[in-house]
């Protein structure tokens, strides 16, 4: 009955509820709602990492890291080769690739940028390259010629399909190694700068150019979930000799989104607090207006025979009716506009420029983690639990003879 | 045996800063099954005395025992239970809760006394037939005359078979007829149960009514009438 009468005196002042009803509503809604889109963020920003040439787990000879250069490539690639098939999960992909800061030119400009060469088939299934060509088409294995681009690239050099680029760089010699290559695809990335970053050959041909023979700059790994990075680098750097291999996870190579990561936990459970603190003075407000409305009440109830204690839950279940009421609904609304956006996404390319600026992506999808939401209604509902003691125990404190006396 | 008594009860309000004085050394003894009205112009102390034998307000000197139980040493806990258990109020403004049915209204104290919902049920139901409101079970207060409030309001006050109900000005917002026929309820529940009523009234009939009329004057006894028969 208690429950009950809770119910029924929380819609006594029908439009003070609704008034109250909708705070909650969207306060919940606004927690989870833009604390899906947070993580939306996050997740892209972390996907584009990975995808943009990174993977999970990277291994490098040792000393690469520090000098990029091509003398430390891995010369012996047929050992990490073997220990990646002795080591990695059935469902991990790996790519060899060899990669160097170069020159590109054309007649009209030049610009550095980082060549890649990769195995096309293989890199495919890997980084974001072989989803990406709008033009032309993606490389083959047999294209010793071929170099794919990036579109802001091309657009800089005011060059297309079909035109040469030539690319300059360093041999392991120490020599200048330049070759021309013929554009065969233009490529768009979710940020213009790996666009303008990035150009793509095959791996023969880049070994070929670099004089390389049989070496690889690194040997990327993609896993099926992220969490597995920390492992299978521990059981890598078991397999290879630490003075010569380094085996690094996605964390360690992109410090900067692993802060940001840490940054969004913080940030999202701010967001839940200061929407609660605004949506809490108006639990306050309202519990108070209705605890003081019933001044007498509470003396005739009292004056029955309840204890503080049981006035105190009294008013404690009025609130929480409202609250798992405002929850219920701001939840189901939280569900289905994150439900409806998950497909499509949130289209920001007018802001992109912006955006790029701090790694995001043109299109967000918002994401539900579970941790969040289950977090966002345990601070509405213990909080909005703690914030109604006050008037609750204003509630308890009327003595009988003055509140049944209260006009 | 002496369901209360009143030894030099004293109780003063501070008005401003002058202290008024309620009660000026009251002394009073009423039986079990008795029914009293105390009787006295407004400000006379009646509702004062009311609420210090119902543990609702605290005497500033003296000794008031309620079917055994001195009120001056207990805790606000303790009389709260007192209040529960022992005894009923019916209040001049009826004092129903308007979210609940009669008959919630007068389960409510059994729900706080833990008693079944099957009995509770029972026991309303009983108790509101008996006060003659059978098939307004489901009413809320606001459908409901002023009569039949204060009806409910003597079925909630008698239901738990307390040891004494306590009635302030029952009759204060009724007409005479609707008046009458609730004091005829309330004197019928008295010989029944054997339960002991004590008003708080300046109404003539209620006075009439009574067994024995107990007079104040500024915060003292100065009158006592016991009717024979």
């Amino acid at each position: 009955m208690f429950l009950q009468l809770g119910w029924r005196n929380i819609w006594r002042n029908r439009r003070r509820t609704l008034v109250i009803l909708t705070a909650v509503v969207i306060g919940v809604w606004s927690m989870i709602f833009l604390g899906a889109l947070m993580r939306g963020i996050a997740d892209q920003f972390v996907r584009n990492g990975i995808a943009t040439l990174t993977g999970h787990v990277q291994v490098h000879e040792k000393g690469y890291r520090s000098d990029p250069a091509v003398q430390n490539s891995i010369e012996n690639p047929a050992r990490v080769e073997a220990a990646l098939t002795a080591v990695l999960p059935p469902d991990a992909q790996w790519v060899p690739r060899v990669r160097v800061s170069a020159i590109a030119s054309n007649a009209r400009h030049s610009t550095g940028v980082t060549m890649v060469g990769i195995d096309p088939p293989r890199e495919a299934a890997v980084s974001f390259i072989g989803g990406a060509i709008t033009e032309g088409r993606y490389l083959e294995s047999d294209d010793p010629y071929g170099i794919v681009v990036g579109q802001a690239l091309a657009e800089r050099f005011d060059t297309h399909l079909g035109y040469k680029l030539i690319l300059m760089s360093q041999d392991t010699e120490g020599e200048i190694a330049s070759r021309a290559f013929r554009i065969v695809g233009v490529y768009r990335a979710e940020m213009e700068a790996t666009e303008k970053q990035f150009v793509f050959v095959t791996l023969p041909a880049a070994q070929e150019m670099l004089r390389l023979s049989h070496g690889i700059s690194e040997f990327v790994v993609l896993l099926a979930e992220h969490g597995e990075a920390d492992h299978v680098a521990d059981t890598l750097r078991a397999e290879l000799p630490a003075a010569e291999y380094e085996v690094n996870t996605w964390q360690e190579i992109l410090p900067m989104v692993s802060a940001i990561m840490k940054i969004y936990d913080w940030f999202i459970f701010l967001w839940f607090l200061v929407v609660f603190i605004a949506m809490g003075f108006g639990i306050v407000n309202t519990t108070l207006m209705a605890v003081f409305e019933r001044i007498k009440e509470f003396g005739l109830l009292k004056a029955l025979g309840m204890k503080p204690w049981w006035i105190v839950r009294g008013v404690l279940v009025e609130s929480f009716c409202l609250l798992i009421l405002g929850m219920a609904i701001g939840n189901a609304v939280g569900f289905l506009s994150v439900l409806v956006l998950s497909g499509t996404g949130i289209d920001l390319s007018a802001l992109a420029a912006g955006m790029e600026y701090w790694g995001m992506s043109r299109v967000i999808y918002p994401h539900i983690v579970g941790q969040d939401v289950l977090m966002a209604n345990l601070v509405v509902f213990i909080l909005g639990l703690v914030v109604s003691l006050y008037p609750a125990v204003k509630a308890a404190r009327f003595t009988p003879v003055e509140a049944l006396a209260h006009t | 045996m002496a369901m209360v008594t009143c030894t030099k009860v004293k109780k003063a309000y501070q008005q401003d800063t002058v202290a008024v004085k309620a009660l000026d050394g009251v002394s009073l003894s009423i039986k079990k099954g008795e029914f009293v009205a105390i009787a006295g112009p407004s400000g006379s102390g009646k509702t004062t005395l009311l609420n210090i034998i119902g543990g609702l307000d605290s005497a500033d000197s003296g000794r008031i025992v309620v079917d055994g139980n001195v009120l001056n040493t207990m805790r606000q806990s303790q009389l709260a239970q007192l209040r529960l258990h022992k005894v009923g109020f019916v209040f001049q403004a009826y004092n129903l809760i308007p979210v609940l049915s009669a008959q919630e209204n007068v389960e409510f104290v059994m729900l706080l006394q833990g008693v079944p919902p099957a009995e509770r049920r029972e026991r309303a139901r009983a108790i509101l037939d008996e006060v003659g409101l059978g098939g307004m079970y489901d009413r809320r207060p606001a459908e409901l005359s002023g009569g039949q409030q204060q009806r409910v309001a003597v079925a909630r006050s008698i239901v738990s078979d307390p040891s004494i109900v306590l009635a302030d000005e029952p009759t204060a917002n009724l007409d005479s007829k609707t008046g009458a026929s609730l004091l005829e309820i309330m004197k019928q529940m008295n010989e029944k149960k054997q339960v002991t009523f004590i008003f708080s009234t300046h109404d003539q009939m209620v006075m009439d009514y009574a067994r024995r009329l107990i007079q104040l004057k500024d915060g003292r006894i100065w009158e006592e009438t016991v009717r024979k028969g």
